[in-house]
């Protein structure tokens, strides 16, 4: 690719972030770095309390008081971390937009679908009222809600999960974003329907070329959706590559142990390999390698250096001091 | 094509002789007969939630039944009226012989002591202002043995879900991880002996390293202890990987009813061949194009009449709107039944009898 002259949607540079109350400070984010592309989705893999969602959330500083950030965000340029009020008010909704987990509580009960997308299309265009509804409108249409018309006058109570998700993703997309942050956005939702959000999401990125960023802890849904996948582990990332060579030839042990601990099609007389062990405590992480007390090839030195990131082939990453032989 | 039947006892140990058997390794452990809950719905006269809308079916000695269906299907329902944690308004429940809450029956109190249950939510099932150990001794306890033996016998059921008592057994709920908390219930459904244990969604809320442990150990334990299980789940995989049975349900009715391969390999009703075909492949190289069925599931409220499938159904005829398709006849533990007017040569669909 020649992506030499361009600068990378996202540029994220060792970034830590840090919740700190009076009993204890909760590194949920330790060291960071990657990049995002135009175009292109990279998926955020990891289970809970890996940082993946406060890693997404940093983006658009979407973070509580009490978070301590360090490093570098960049979003098309621009630095984040030290953007003002105004600027960020901007900068969310407009430039980047986030479609979250809960369809229900991101929506506001007591306003119409078209007040609350309308409301969003005004504040980043200045539009009139009418011109909003009509954008409203043309927005329900892209996303495949049938009736639109009718459902612009809808209450977020009066339609079902699937639609609610959808109607949210319309009002992300109001001020045509070049980033669209998506936080387990089909986690909620019923199987037959997550499908059809995911095919939904995958053609509105294709055609509109938007950067995603799309944070989740199911496999599956990573190999629907991603270009690129970043697996965290503990607020690191642990590994990165093309899904298609991630998924069939991890390098990192953590990434191979989630593939053969995620039940699909193992036979049914055996036992699953599972990790064992269970995530580390986000307050008292262990010196070294995160994983190493849960790990299967792991060394003297793990349990003391902190692995640096090793890129084995073009386009791949992983943090491991053991990888796996041929791997280099 | 010929189906390889299912030998019979071929996946289960050889049967242990139970002294609580009443009705010999024949004898289904549970039947439950036209099972039905409507749950009214304040403020709209008349209305219900129609969660569970007459529902059959048998669990055998020492099988792991497996029901899937998607949120607002009524499979959590349903888990709770074989407990009678939620009473049913008609139908039969039959544990091993003894009709269930009636007389010359066996009494609910005494169904409870041999049907245990293990909730999603692993937090919100235990208290949280007790040690996990005084949690699991409450049950053993509370039917009658003494305190010290309780707490014996807690020892004994958190060593066995592969909790270190003397580590983890004073802690309090908070002070363990989802995959603790959820052993910790494993154990508390296990402490009062139970032949049969009903598992809602046990490992949905738990990370997937966590789950397949979760899943290893429920597997060891049905082993070990002889047990019989209800899995309910909204992960096919998971379903698939346990059960030796599968149900389905859609809005409050059954679907489709069969041996795990069958319904895997060749399901019978549109409804179970889409929400297979909605699994992701977890291969990049063959992604989901389209969507197998558009739409959500309908309120349960309001249910289509006839079929209820039939609003999101590529198939659907008119004969579906007006005639509910009845399940097919059970015939046996090998019997692979569906409730769809195709399967039916005389419901006058015009696909009935070619698939």
């Amino acid at each position: 690719m020649d992506g030499s002259a361009d600068p990378p949607l996202v540029e994220v540079s060792d970034l830590s972030v840090e919740f700190v109350s009076r009993e204890a400070t909760v590194h949920a984010v330790n060291g960071i770095s990657f990049a995002a592309r135009r175009g292109e989705v990279l998926c955020i893999l990891g289970e809970s309390g890996s940082g993946k969602s406060v890693t997404l959330r940093s983006l658009i500083r979407l973070l509580p008081r009490n978070a301590r950030v360090d490093g570098s965000v960049r979003v098309n340029g621009r630095d984040v971390l030290a953007m003002g009020a105004r600027e960020l008010r901007d900068l969310r909704g407009g430039l980047v937009a986030m479609v979250f987990q809960e369809p229900m509580t991101a929506l506001d009960p007591v306003y119409t679908i078209g007040q609350q997308i309308g409301e969003t299309v005004r504040r980043h265009t200045g539009s009139d009222r009418g011109a909003a509804r009509e954008r409203a409108l043309e927005l329900l249409e892209l996303v495949g809600i049938p009736s639109a018309v009718r459902r612009l006058d809808a209450y977020p109570h009066e339609l079902s999960g699937g639609l609610r998700q959808r109607a949210i993703i319309a009002m992300a997309l109001s001020c045509n974003p070049q980033l669209l942050l998506a936080d387990e956005p089909t986690t909620a939702l019923d199987a037959t329907v997550q499908v059809q959000v995911l095919v939904l999401l995958r053609r509105l990125q294709r055609e509109l070329g938007m950067g995603m960023i799309f944070v989740t802890h199911d496999l599956g849904v990573a190999a629907e959706i991603a270009d690129t996948i970043a697996v965290m582990y503990a607020g690191r990332i642990v590994e990165t590559g093309p899904v298609a060579q991630v998924l069939s030839h991890p390098l990192h042990p953590y990434t191979a142990g989630l593939l053969a601990s995620t039940v699909h099609g193992q036979h049914k007389d055996r036992d699953i390999d599972a990790i064992p062990g269970s995530p580390p405590d986000m307050r008292r992480l262990p010196q070294g390698c995160s994983f190493a007390p849960r790990c299967t090839r792991r060394s003297a030195a793990c349990r003391t250096t902190v692995p640096e990131p090793r890129f084995p082939a073009p386009g791949r990453m992983a943090a491991c001091l053991n990888l796996p032989v041929g791997a280099e | 094509m010929a189906l390889a039947p299912v030998p019979v006892g071929s996946r289960f140990d050889p049967p242990v002789i139970d002294p609580r058997d009443r009705g010999g390794p024949a004898q289904p452990l549970l039947i439950a007969r036209e099972l039905r809950k409507h749950f009214p719905v304040k403020g709209a006269r008349g209305k219900s939630v129609q969660a569970v809308d007459g529902v059959s079916f048998t669990v055998r000695k020492g099988e792991t039944l497996g029901i899937v269906g998607e949120s607002g299907c009524g499979k959590s329902t349903l888990a709770r009226l074989l407990l009678h944690l939620v009473v049913p308004d008609a139908g039969e429940l039959v544990f091993d012989g003894e009709a269930v809450g009636t007389s010359g029956g066996i009494a609910v109190n005494a169904l409870r002591r041999q049907v245990q249950i293990v909730f999603q939510d692993s937090y919100s099932s235990l208290n949280p202002r007790m040690p996990v150990r005084d949690s699991v001794a409450f049950g053993p306890f509370i039917q009658g043995r003494k305190k010290a033996e309780a707490r014996d016998l807690a020892r004994d059921i958190l060593a066995k879900v592969g909790l270190n008592a003397d580590l983890f057994g004073p802690r309090y709920p908070h002070e363990l991880s989802g995959g603790q908390k959820q052993r910790v219930n494993i154990a508390r459904a296990l402490a009062t002996g139970p032949r049969m244990v009903i598992l809602d969604e046990p490992v949905s809320a738990l990370d997937k390293s966590v789950e397949a442990q979760v899943l290893n150990l429920l597997r060891a334990l049905k082993r070990q202890l002889n047990l019989t299980y209800v899995f309910i789940s909204h992960d096919l995989n998971v379903v698939r990987y346990i059960s030796d049975r599968v149900l389905v349900m859609y809005l409050g009715r059954i679907v489709e009813l069969g041996p795990v391969d069958m319904i895997f390999d060749r399901p019978l009703h549109p409804y179970t061949r889409a929400l297979l075909a909605s699994r992701p492949s977890m291969d990049p190289a063959h992604r989901i194009e389209e969507p197998p069925i558009s739409g959500d599931p309908p309120n349960p409220i309001d249910p289509p009449s006839g079929c209820r499938f039939r609003t999101r159904c590529p198939f659907a005829e008119p004969v579906c709107e007006h005639t509910a398709p009845p399940l097919a006849e059970w015939l046996g533990m090998n019997s692979h039944i569906a409730a769809c007017h195709m399967q039916d040569p005389g419901s006058g669909h015009s696909r009935a009898g070619r698939t």
